[in-house]
C-alpha cells in the first residue's frame, strides 16, 4: 500500500540530505555536519562524544553525570563565573548531559557568537579543572535531585522498570546512580574518568543555522583540530540480554502521595534491526497515534481512568524498551494494567488492520516537515544520522522504509518482543 | 521570508492576526479565547479546564476520534493550555492542511455536543491529571500561596480549580460557560507559516464569518486589595527536600511598571526566554541571587517567574532549599540581597547586560514558526501586539533609577506571601 504524501514529495528536499548539508571528518576523529539556513540569525550547535554512565564503576554510579556537569565548573581558561559571564552576557546557552552511552553537548547563540561560543565549548571539553569547592557543591545539588527523585513517583517506576527488564545489564542503573554510590564520588574520580573517556575520537558535532559551512569547518578546526586524547577508550561492546522468563512486577510505596504511575513493557531490539521500522509503526499504532492509540482510547477516553496513558520505544545501541505507561488514581492501578494487559494480547493476536497501518504511515510521512521548524530540530536530526551511521541520504531513503512496512511485519516484529505472559510491571505510588 | 503582521478584525468580532514566514512548509494555527480561571467563582473553580477538554470529544461534523484522526494522519501536532486570562487551541500541520484547522475551529468553536456520558468520564480525567499535580510538592505550596495571596479575585485558585468543585460540576455549568465564551467577539485567531495573506484570509471570512458574533463578555473584576501585610504559608508533605516560595503582588502586564521589574527579574534571578517552543534560553549562574543563594550553598536552585496578565499577579522567587539550611536562613539571605537592590547604586552596565540578553532572546523567539503564531494571540490576551513586538524597546527605556523604584513599590515584606513547605521526612 502506497500513501501519497503531497507535502514530503514537494519539500523532501528541504530536509537534511546530501547536498544541502556537508559533512566533514577532522583527521583527530571529530565529524561535523553543516546544514546552513539564513532564515534567523541564530545558531544550533549540538554533538556528543562517546562514553557515559557505562563506564562508572559499580560502587560510584553517577560519575559520569558528575563529571559532564564538571565540566562547566571551571577550566584552566575560565573559573566558574568568568565561563557563565561570557555565556549568559550574550543570551546564549552551553549545556552538557551524560546518558549511558554518550556525554552530549547542546548550544544556542546568535550566529555573530559562533567563535565565542565554540572556543568556550572547546575550554569546556578540553581542559576543565574540576575545581573542588564547585564539585562539592554539585554534589551537593545532586543528592538533593536524587532526594526529589525519590519522591517523583513518575521517575521511580521508571527505574524499578529498568532493573527488572534490564536485570544483570549495565543499563539496569539509572545515570544519575543512587545516593550512596553519589555520596562515594570525590572529587578526583572526575579527572580520571574525564582522562579515560574523553577524546575527539568518535565525536560528532552539528552547526545549524545562519553560517556558511566553510566559515563553521574552519572554526570547529581551528578550536578543535590539535585535540588528542591516546589514552580515549573506546565504547565496548555492548552485550545483549534475554527476555524475561516469567511476569515480573515490582511495586514501590511511595507514602502521602495522591496519584500512582505504571510502566509496564519488554526489551526492544537495538537501532540497526531489520525490526525497527515495523516497530515504529507498530507501537504508533498501540500508545501513540492521536490521543495516544490503542491505549489511550481504552484507557483514558472509553474507561476514564488516566489523565495520560501511551508507549514509546525507547532504542538505541545495544538493548532497549517497549513501554507503557499511565498515571493513575491508585484505586485503579489494577484495572489499570489489566486493560493494558488486555490491549497487548489484543495486540499481538491479530494483525494491525489496514486502516490503522495507513493512518501510522501517513502520520510518520507528514510529520517530516515539522521537523523543519527549528534549527535544534534539525541539528538533533543530524546528530541522530550520524551516531546511528544511517547516511546523509536516510531522508531521501526514509518514505521507502516506512512505505516497505506491511501488517504481517509489525505483527512478526512485535510478537517477537511484546509477550504479554512475560511483562515487566513497575508501580510507583501511595 | 517573513512578512509583518497583518492584523484584521471580521465583522462579527473575530480578531485575526496572521503572519506569514515561508522558511518551512508548516502552517500553525492557535485561537485564543478570553476565558480563564479569572472568569471562575468558588463552586465552579477548574471549569474552563474542562471545557477545554470537552473541545476534543467531538461534534456531529467531527466526531471525537474521527478529529484526532485527521490531524494525527498528517503528521500534525496539535493540543491546547488553559491559563488565567485565556484558553488557546493549536494545530500546527503541512501548509497545504491549513482549512483542516479553520473548519475544526470554526465548527468547535459552536457545535461541541458535550454528551453526559463524555463529561463523566472526564471528570475522573481531570481529577486525575489534579492528583498528578498534587503529587508535586511545588504544586502544593503555589496552590497554598496562591490561596493566600488573594482574597477575591479568581486568580485566588489554581486552573485546575479545587477537588470539591471538580467533583460537583455538572454538565449543564460546563455547556453554559461554554457557549458564554467560545464566540467571536471573544476570540483571536493567530496563524503563522507558509501561506499567502489574501487567499486565507478568503477562507478564514468564508468558515468564520458566519458565526454569529455573541454578546460581549469583557468581564472587569473590581481591584484586590493590597496584600497589606506579610503573610506566612505553611505546607507540610512526603520527602527530604524543603521549597521556599516568595510571591510579591506584581503590576498587570498593561502597567508599565511591568517591564522594569522585568529588567528586575533579570537582574536577580537572570532573563526570561520567549520561547514557548524550541530552544532559547539562558542559564541564571550570574544572576544575583544565584550567585548569593546557590553558590553561597544556602540554596540548590532559585527561579523567578514573572506573568503577564490582565490584572495584576504575582511576582514569585522559587527556591529549593540546601538540605542544611532553614527557611529563615534563606528568606534573610534573599532580603539581603533585595536590600543590596535599595541600598547600592545598581550600575547602568548591569541594566544594558540585562537588556542585551532580552535583544538575543528576543530574537531566538523568532527562530520558530509556532513561537511566532503564539505570540500573535498571546499578547492580545493582555495587551495588543505591538506590546510583544515593542518588548525590547520597552526594556531598553528602563533606567537604573527606575529599576530601584519599582524594588521600592514591590518587594516590601508587606507586599507578599511567603510560602514554606516542610518535608514531613527532612
Amino acid at each position: 500500500m502506497i500513501i501519497k504524501n503531497t507535502i514530503f514529495d514537494d519539500h523532501i528536499h528541504a530536509l537534511p540530505n546530501p547536498e544541502n548539508t556537508t559533512r566533514v571528518q577532522l583527521p583527530n576523529g571529530i565529524t561535523l555536519l553543516t546544514r546552513p539556513n539564513f532564515n534567523s540569525p541564530t545558531l544550533s550547535i549540538k554533538g556528543y562524544l562517546n562514553g557515559g554512565s557505562l563506564f562508572d564503576p559499580e560502587d560510584k554510579l553517577g560519575l559520569s553525570y558528575l563529571t559532564a556537569f564538571g565540566l562547566m565548573t571551571g577550566t584552566a581558561n575560565h573559573d566558574f563565573q568568568s565561563l557563565y559571564n561570557q555565556i549568559e552576557s550574550i543570551g546564549a546557552s552551553l549545556r552538557f548531559s551524560s546518558s549511558t552511552l554518550r556525554t552530549s553537548f547542546s548550544a544556542h547563540c546568535l550566529s555573530e557568537d559562533l567563535d565565542l561560543i565554540l572556543s568556550l565549548l572547546a575550554d569546556c571539553l578540553r581542559s576543565p579543572s574540576f575545581p573542588e569547592k564547585e564539585f562539592n557543591r554539585q554534589k551537593n545539588q545532586m543528592l538533593t535531585a536524587l532526594a526529589i527523585r525519590a519522591q517523583d513517583t513518575g521517575a521511580m517506576a521508571n527505574l524499578l522498570f529498568d532493573q527488572i527488564v534490564y536485570c544483570g545489564h549495565p543499563y539496569q542503573h539509572p545515570e544519575e546512580g543512587y545516593t550512596e554510590t553519589v555520596q562515594a564520588i570525590q572529587r578526583d574520580d572526575l579527572p580520571d574518568f574525564y582522562q579515560r573517556i574523553y577524546g575527539p575520537k568518535d565525536m560528532a558535532l552539528a552547526i545549524v543555522g545562519a553560517v556558511e559551512p566553510q566559515l563553521a569547518a574552519d572554526a570547529v578546526q581551528q578550536y578543535f583540530g590539535d585535540w588528542e586524547n591516546p589514552s580515549q577508550n573506546p565504547l565496548p561492546i555492548i552485550e545483549g540480554i534475554e527476555p524475561l522468563a516469567n511476569p515480573t512486577e515490582k511495586r514501590l510505596n511511595i507514602p502521602g502521595k495522591y496519584q500512582a504511575d505504571i510502566v509496564m513493557g519488554c526489551l526492544a531490539p537495538d537501532r540497526h534491526s531489520p525490526d525497527f521500522h515495523a516497530l515504529r509503526l507498530g507501537n504508533n499504532i498501540l500508545g501513540e497515534f492521536g490521543m495516544m492509540g490503542r491505549l489511550g482510547q481504552r484507557v483514558r477516553e472509553v474507561a476514564g481512568l488516566a489523565y495520560y496513558v501511551g508507549s514509546s520505544l525507547s532504542i538505541s545501541l545495544g538493548p532497549g524498551a517497549w513501554e507503557i505507561i499511565a498515571g493513575v488514581n491508585p484505586e485503579n492501578i489494577d484495572q489499570t494494567i489489566a486493560l493494558i494487559t488486555d490491549e497487548v494480547v489484543n495486540f499481538v493476536s491479530h494483525p494491525v488492520t489496514e486502516q490503522e497501518l495507513s493512518d501510522s504511515k501517513s502520520f510518520f510521512l507528514g510529520r517530516m516537515p515539522l521537523m523543519l521548524d527549528s534549527n535544534s530540530d534539525v541539528a538533533a536530526s543530524l546528530i541522530n544520522i550520524e551516531r546511528f551511521n544511517l547516511g546523509l541520504d536516510y531522508f531521501l531513503r526514509y518514505p521507502q522504509l516506512v512505505q516497505e512496512i506491511t501488517r504481517e511485519d509489525i505483527f512478526e516484529a512485535s510478537r517477537r518482543y511484546l509477550d504479554p505472559e512475560r511483562l515487566a510491571i513497575a508501580v510507583a505510588g501511595p | 521570508m517573513t512578512h509583518a503582521a497583518q492584523l484584521i478584525t471580521l465583522d462579527n468580532g473575530l480578531k485575526v492576526h496572521l503572519k506569514e514566514i515561508h522558511t518551512a512548509p508548516i502552517i500553525s494555527t492557535w485561537i485564543w479565547y478570553r476565558v480563564g480561571s479569572r472568569n471562575e467563582s468558588p463552586g465552579i473553580t477548574g471549569i474552563s479546564h474542562w471545557v477545554e477538554h470537552m473541545q476534543f470529544k467531538g461534534t456531529q461534523d467531527y466526531p471525537a476520534g474521527i478529529l484526532d484522526r485527521e490531524i494525527s494522519r498528517v503528521g500534525g501536532d496539535w493540543n491546547a493550555l488553559t491559563h488565567m486570562d485565556w484558553t488557546t487551541y493549536f494545530e500546527i500541520l503541512p501548509s497545504h492542511l491549513y482549512n483542516l484547522s479553520l473548519k475544526l475551529e470554526a465548527d468547535r468553536m459552536v457545535n461541541s455536543q458535550f454528551l453526559p456520558v463524555e463529561v463523566e468520564r472526564e471528570r475522573t480525567v481531570i481529577i486525575s491529571e489534579r492528583e498528578g499535580n498534587e503529587n508535586q510538592p511545588r504544586f502544593l505550596l503555589a496552590e497554598a500561596v496562591q490561596n493566600a495571596a488573594f482574597s477575591q479575585h479568581p486568580y485566588k485558585y489554581e486552573v485546575i480549580g479545587v477537588k470539591e468543585d471538580l467533583y460537583s460540576i455538572s454538565r449543564e455549568d460546563l455547556y453554559q460557560h461554554y457557549r458564554r465564551y467560545y464566540q467571536p467577539t471573544n476570540a483571536v485567531l493567530s496563524i503563522a507559516g507558509d501561506f499567502n495573506t489574501h487567499s486565507l484570509l478568503q477562507n478564514i471570512k468564508e468558515i468564520f464569518g458566519d458565526i454569529p458574533s455573541g454578546d460581549s463578555v469583557r468581564l472587569i473584576l473590581p481591584p484586590e486589595p493590597a496584600i497589606g501585610h506579610e503573610k506566612q504559608v505553611h505546607i507540610t508533605g512526603p520527602g527530604e527536600t524543603s521549597y521556599l516560595q516568595i510571591a510579591y503582588r506584581a503590576p498587570s502586564a498593561q502597567n508599565p511598571d511591568f517591564f522594569a521589574l522585568t529588567v528586575l527579574d533579570s537582574l536577580l534571578t537572570g532573563p526570561s526566554s520567549l520561547n514557548m517552543f524550541g530552544s532559547g534560553g539562558t542559564s541564571n549562574k550570574t544572576s544575583r541571587l544565584y550567585r548569593a543563594l546557590v553558590e553561597g550553598e544556602i540554596t540548590v536552585s532559585c527561579q523567578g517567574a514573572l506573568h503577564a496578565t490582565i490584572d495584576p499577579y504575582l511576582y514569585s522567587i522559587n527556591l529549593t532549599l540546601h538540605p542544611d539550611r532553614t527557611p529563615e536562613e534563606v528568606l534573610f539571605a534573599v532580603d539581603q540581597e533585595i536590600k543590596r537592590v535599595l541600598d547600592s547604586p545598581i550600575s547602568k552596565t548591569e541594566i544594558d547586560r540585562a537588556i542585551k540578553q532580552a535583544r538575543a532572546l528576543f530574537a531566538f523567539s523568532s527562530e520558530n514558526i509556532s513561537n511566532q503564531a503564539f505570540w500573535l494571540g498571546y499578547s492580545e490576551m493582555f495587551a495588543s501586539y505591538d506590546w510583544f513586538e515593542n518588548y525590547v524597546n520597552h526594556l531598553s527605556n528602563v533606567t537604573p533609577e527606575r529599576v530601584l523604584q519599582i524594588a521600592q513599590t514591590y518587594l516590601e515584606p508587606d507586599n507578599r506571601v511567603v510560602g514554606i513547605y516542610i518535608p514531613e521526612g527532612g
